[in-house]
């Protein structure tokens, strides 16, 4: 056979194949090593010498123009697999991922770990006491003594009369100042408990306390400390009073509002100016030091933050309920 | 306290609306809780009189009445109204809803006829025009009522009731007296007090008084009045001052008791002189003493109750609660008055000791005016005079005067007071509010040294030392006007134990592996408590607020329990929840004798993985919610300090419950729940629990680095076929055991049962993986250690390598 007669079989023999394997059959047929080509060079020894080179120049041509085609021919029949290959692989991606949804935190820790932020860039620490809580600790120590009339506006839990559930954070206020020296600066969120249920009470909730005693702590900054944690708190210019009141441990006292969408006040927190009683109670000097703190209600802060209308939905547990704060 | 704004407007009037007063007030510390109108919205109801009252001819019950209405009314035609009221009778004066009358509830009234008799109009009882909530027959005007005229205003119905929720400190108002007196401060205004003049007696009639004890009472005045009229009627204007007050009226006697509480803020109390054996004598109760109080309950006096005696037996609880036999009633003809001051601390805490609460016991126990009594007396007498008629005695008093609290003088630095409130508040501004709060004041030294003497009244209980005069300054000042003001303190950096594991770090893994945070009571239901942890000593609320919340918890599980059933009953299959808080055990060791445990705890039930159509169903069992707990000791970076031991538990399954302890100690507990009780507790399928003691999974190993291998790292597998009861952990501990420097890893992949192995035997598919950091391993010291392993486990623990 000569080698046209080669070439145009190779070209219609790889213009044939249909698939990479018939292609690869084709290279075999030619370029093998019993191929035809092969054949060719075979034939070469029998030529004289002189024309050996040119002879073999002119088979390597038809080699490589024969390797050529079908190297174009392999891409294109490649490709066309992949095609095939991946227009079988489609799948829906619009179909739902694989594995578990993710929980969420309850809804008074995601505003406790917000309060925690705020007052942690402040530098206050973070500090934990016990909710069973002796008398001296939840009342006598915060310059509230056996029979003040105060004390019987706690509807207190009493395990007997020295041993009561905490009806305020305070007792750590009082807890961390038998330990530490000023300055301090802490909050303390925790579980409280008062005896009362109905639709705006339950018996257990939490609150956020706050202490700050150094030398020339003022009301000011106290205003100016609980201002700012309630407009960052609410991220907006939320209207905030401060109304005096009275709690034993402080003086002068306030009670924080914020004014509420339907145009009502809403008491969020009570604060004020630690008394002098109760420095005095844990050692240090109310003539050197003065400081203020505050407690505030957990639940209603989440309420108004997140829009929730029962306060008893808290601790119902409810997955509905609980997975709107994913 | 409840309070009448138009009451307070006859002592002080400034010129401000119902709304900025209440404003004000509460911007000065007094609450205000509530602001009602003091009758309802209603029209068209004028003064009528019964002129003609006779039977319905077809109706027992009702009457038919002509009504004079006054000329000015249908130019003086009389109005037909058939009434319903017993009470209803000729020559009455009543309130008339006149045709076109529009009554509370928008109830408008119209010609009608009843059984057959035209009714122009209705006789209104309080009830139906919002005077209270009930009431029995129709309202009964006072014969001088003015015919024709406006009900509105002939009763003064434009007026609001103000609620204001006093703090504990403030007693000195809780009466239009010292309420008028905050107000006129607040506004600058003086008070207009009623005028009281002395009553001169007209009998000699007296009862000697003795004052046993001095301290808790160091003045009591006492008057006989003779030959009063107790049915005689309270006076509308007295009767609707009392209800705007929140106060129903009883009887004269007690109406004009009530009357002067409201208005000077001091209780009296009025003795059915018959009833009184010899002179009054103020002594402290005799050891089981008893005495048949007004609401006829019998008490067994304490030894530190103050009481009001006679020659023989107590007649009263001195500044709580009046005694029975010697109440004023229907048939007194002689009383005997009381007006005396107790000091706070003899009456602090009594009425609560037997379970009362009364409006004397609520104001002597903040404290009254000590030289309020002759007032409070005189103003009683000439008003009970007017009332009831009768005779007046002389005012006896009885007067300790050591004991009696006086003015206070305390001093205010003015270095002080800038550096408390932190804003300068001047020097005339500081005087003016300390003048108008009606103390004395006298001034030395001048700027910054200035100090301010002020002698403050005795009725101010709440004024004793210097920040208490601050606190005034800055209430009568007004919070608002003090500016916002960052603190400033010195940039310590605060300390940050890398080794302490935040608990918001598991927290979030858990949320990350699907669990929702609960948060449940700490008090549980003793019933479902004991069925879970029947021999744990518990600590219970003596008054809970149910029986259900009356325990306090020893684990979290009772509360993630209940959870589930409540999410299973609201179609909420697949549950996961985890919470973290307190445990209270009984232990006499710990402070206060409870050791209170932060604990963190984990609940699952219903399938193992959301539904998806690439995951087969499976019901949640053991194993997933031990990855759980591995995840959660993961953090640690210290999870082989832990291990788990089967164990058993009242709550949890006996063959499925591990007992978890870190070094020895038994930190927590993971399993699945006893089918008896998810049986109780009304739960649905499978539910798992852990519970592990926060303290102990709260610290984290410091990372620590290691060089890491250059060289190839080897597998081999081995499968060991050992009895079933030898546990994985023991054959891996041994593997571990002898495995030698090389073996860095070693992972239990398969556990099979069934062709081929024996009953009674498991296969366990093990892979070892072997590395050395300074060479390449050769294939005899893989096969060295292989063989090794393979020969201990024969020996060891009679294990065979599957075939």
């Amino acid at each position: 056979m000569n080698l046209d007669d080669i070439i145009l079989q190779a070209e219609q023999a790889i213009a044939a194949a249909t698939d990479p394997a018939e292609l690869d059959q084709v290279r075999v047929n030619f370029l093998g090593k019993k191929g035809l080509f092969t054949e060719q060079m075979k034939g070469l020894s029998k030529l004289p010498k002189e024309e050996k080179p040119k002879a073999g120049q002119v088979i390597n041509i038809a080699k490589q123009q024969v390797q050529k085609l079908l190297t174009e021919r392999g891409e294109l029949l490649r490709a066309a697999v992949i095609r095939q290959q991946l227009a079988a692989e489609t799948i829906d991606v619009t179909l739902p991922g694989r594995g578990d949804e993710l929980g969420g935190l309850h809804p008074v820790t995601r505003t406790i770990e917000r309060i925690e932020s705020f007052f942690g860039d402040l530098g206050f620490s973070v500090k934990q006491g016990p909710e069973v809580e002796d008398d001296f600790h939840n009342f006598d120590a915060l310059n509230i003594p056996e029979h003040h009339p105060a004390r019987q506006d706690h509807d207190t839990f009493y395990f007997n009369p020295k041993l009561v559930l905490r009806t305020q954070t305070s007792g750590v206020q009082i807890r961390t100042m038998e330990k530490e020296q000023p300055p301090l600066r802490i909050i303390s969120p925790g579980k409280v408990y008062r005896n009362d249920y109905d639709q705006t009470h339950t018996p257990m909730f939490h609150q956020v306390e706050g202490l700050m005693v150094d030398k020339d702590v003022s009301f000011t900054h106290l205003k100016g400390v609980l201002h700012d944690f309630l407009h960052h708190f609410f991220e907006e210019e939320v209207e905030i009073r401060f109304r005096p009141s009275y709690f034993p441990f402080t003086e002068p006292s306030a009670e924080v509002d914020i004014m509420g969408k339907n145009g009502k006040w809403l008491e969020v927190l009570g604060c004020g100016m630690v008394h002098p009683n109760v420095l005095r109670s844990v050692g240090i000097d109310p003539e050197e030091y003065t400081g203020f703190a505050f407690g505030m209600g957990i639940e209603r802060l989440t309420m108004l933050r997140y829009g929730v209308n029962d306060l008893r939905s808290f601790f119902e547990n409810d997955l509905r309920f609980l997975k709107q704060f994913k | 306290m409840k309070f009448s704004e138009s009451w307070l407007r006859e002592w002080v009037n400034p010129a401000i609306s119902s709304d900025e007063l209440a404003h004000q007030i509460t911007m000065a510390g007094l609450e205000v809780d509530d602001v009602a109108p003091v009758a309802g919205e209603f029209t068209g109801v004028l003064i009528g009189e019964v002129v003609e009252c006779g039977p319905h001819p077809d109706a027992d019950k009702l009457q038919v009445t002509k009504v004079n209405l006054g000329p000015d009314y249908n130019d003086g035609e009389l109005a037909d109204i058939v009434c319903g009221a017993k009470n209803c009778r000729l020559g009455l004066k009543v309130a008339v809803a006149t045709v076109g009358a529009v009554l509370p509830g928008n109830f408008k009234i119209k010609k009608a006829k009843l059984r057959g008799v035209p009714s122009h109009g209705m006789l209104c009882s309080e009830s139906e025009i919002g005077l209270s909530d009930s009431s029995d027959g129709i309202m009964e005007l006072a014969n001088d009522a003015p015919i024709g005229m406006c009900v509105r205003e002939y009763l003064d119905l434009n007026d609001v009731t103000i609620d204001v929720d006093l703090t504990a400190n403030r007693g000195d108002c809780l009466g239009l007296k010292g309420l008028a007196r905050e107000v006129g401060v607040l506004n600058g205004l003086s008070v207009t007090e009623p005028v009281i003049t002395a009553v001169t007696p007209t009998i000699d009639d007296k009862i000697a008084i003795t004052l046993a004890a001095q301290q808790a009472c160091p003045r009591y005045l006492g008057r006989v009045i003779k030959n009063i009229n107790v049915k005689a009627a309270t006076p509308l204007w007295m009767v609707e001052k009392l209800r705007r007050c929140g106060i129903r009226s009883i009887d004269p006697v007690v109406d004009v008791t009530n009357y002067v509480l409201l208005e000077q803020g001091h209780p009296m109390h009025a003795f059915d002189l018959a009833a009184i054996e010899g002179g009054i004598n103020v002594r402290y109760a005799t050891k089981d003493e008893k005495l048949v109080l007004l609401d006829e309950n019998e008490v067994t006096l304490s030894e530190q109750t103050l009481v009001i005696a006679d020659d023989n037996k107590a007649l009263a609880m001195a500044g709580i609660f009046g005694g029975l036999t010697s109440g004023v009633t229907t048939t007194s003809t002689d009383i005997f008055l009381e007006s005396a001051f107790f000091a706070p601390l003899a009456i602090l805490g009594k009425a609560r000791q037997y379970g009362l609460h009364t409006d004397a016991s609520h104001r002597y126990e903040r404290g009254i005016d000590p030289q309020l009594q002759r007032d409070a007396m005189e103003r009683a007498t000439q008003l009970l005079l007017d009332i009831v008629g009768g005779e007046a005695g002389p005012i006896v008093e009885a007067v300790s005067e050591q004991n009696i609290p006086t003015e206070k003088t305390v001093t205010l630095r003015r270095a002080k007071l800038d550096a408390r409130i932190g804003h300068h508040i001047s020097d005339a501004t500081v005087n003016d509010i300390l003048s108008r709060l009606g103390f004395s004041v006298s001034e030395q030294g001048t700027d910054a040294n200035k100090i301010w003497t002020v002698i403050v009244p005795a009725y101010r209980f709440d004024i004793s030392i210097e920040v208490d005069l601050i606190e005034e300054v800055a209430r009568i000042f007004g919070y608002n006007n003090i500016p916002n003001v960052a603190p400033r303190a010195s940039l310590a950096m605060r300390e940050q134990q890398e080794a302490q594991l935040p608990i918001a770090k598991l927290r979030n893994l858990l949320v990350n592996r699907g669990y929702q945070e609960a948060i449940s009571y700490s008090f549980v239901d003793p019933k479902v408590q004991r069925l879970l942890h029947p021999e744990q000593a518990t600590m219970t609320l003596p008054h809970p607020i149910s029986s259900e919340m009356s325990e306090m918890r020893v684990s979290l599980w009772t509360g993630l329990l209940q959870a589930v059933a409540y999410n299973q009953n609201r179609q909420q299959s697949r549950v996961r929840l985890f919470e973290a808080g307190l445990r209270f055990l009984p232990d006499d060791s710990a402070e206060n004798g409870v050791r209170q445990e932060h604990m963190i705890a984990g609940v699952i039930s219903g399938q193992r993985s959301a539904e998806h159509w690439t995951i087969e169903k499976a019901a949640t069992d053991f194993y997933d919610i031990k990855a759980d707990v591995e995840g959660l000791l993961a953090l640690t970076r210290n999870a082989s300090a832990y291990s788990f031991s089967q164990a058993e538990i009242a709550a949890l399954h006996p063959g499925q419950t591990a007992a978890i302890h870190k070094n020895g100690v038994l930190v927590g507990h993971v399993g699945t729940l006893h089918p008896e009780l998810e049986r109780k507790l009304g739960l649905n399928g499978r539910t798992l629990v852990f519970e592990l003691l926060l303290s102990e999974v709260c610290t984290q190993n410091i990372p620590q680095a290691q060089d890491i291998s250059r060289f190839p790292a080897n597998r081999r597998d081995i499968a060991v076929v050992v009895e079933e009861q030898v546990s994985a952990k023991k054959v891996l501990q041994l593997i571990e055991k002898v495995g030698g420097n090389y073996l860095v890893d070693l992972n239990l992949f398969d556990v099979y049962r069934g062709n081929g192995i024996d009953t009674g035997f498991k296969s366990l598919a093990i892979a070892m993986i072997l590395q050395d950091n300074h060479k390449t391993l050769a294939e005899k010291d893989i096969t060295d250690v292989v063989n090794r392993v393979v020969d201990t486990l024969k020996t060891e623990l009679n294990a065979s390598l599957r075939d």
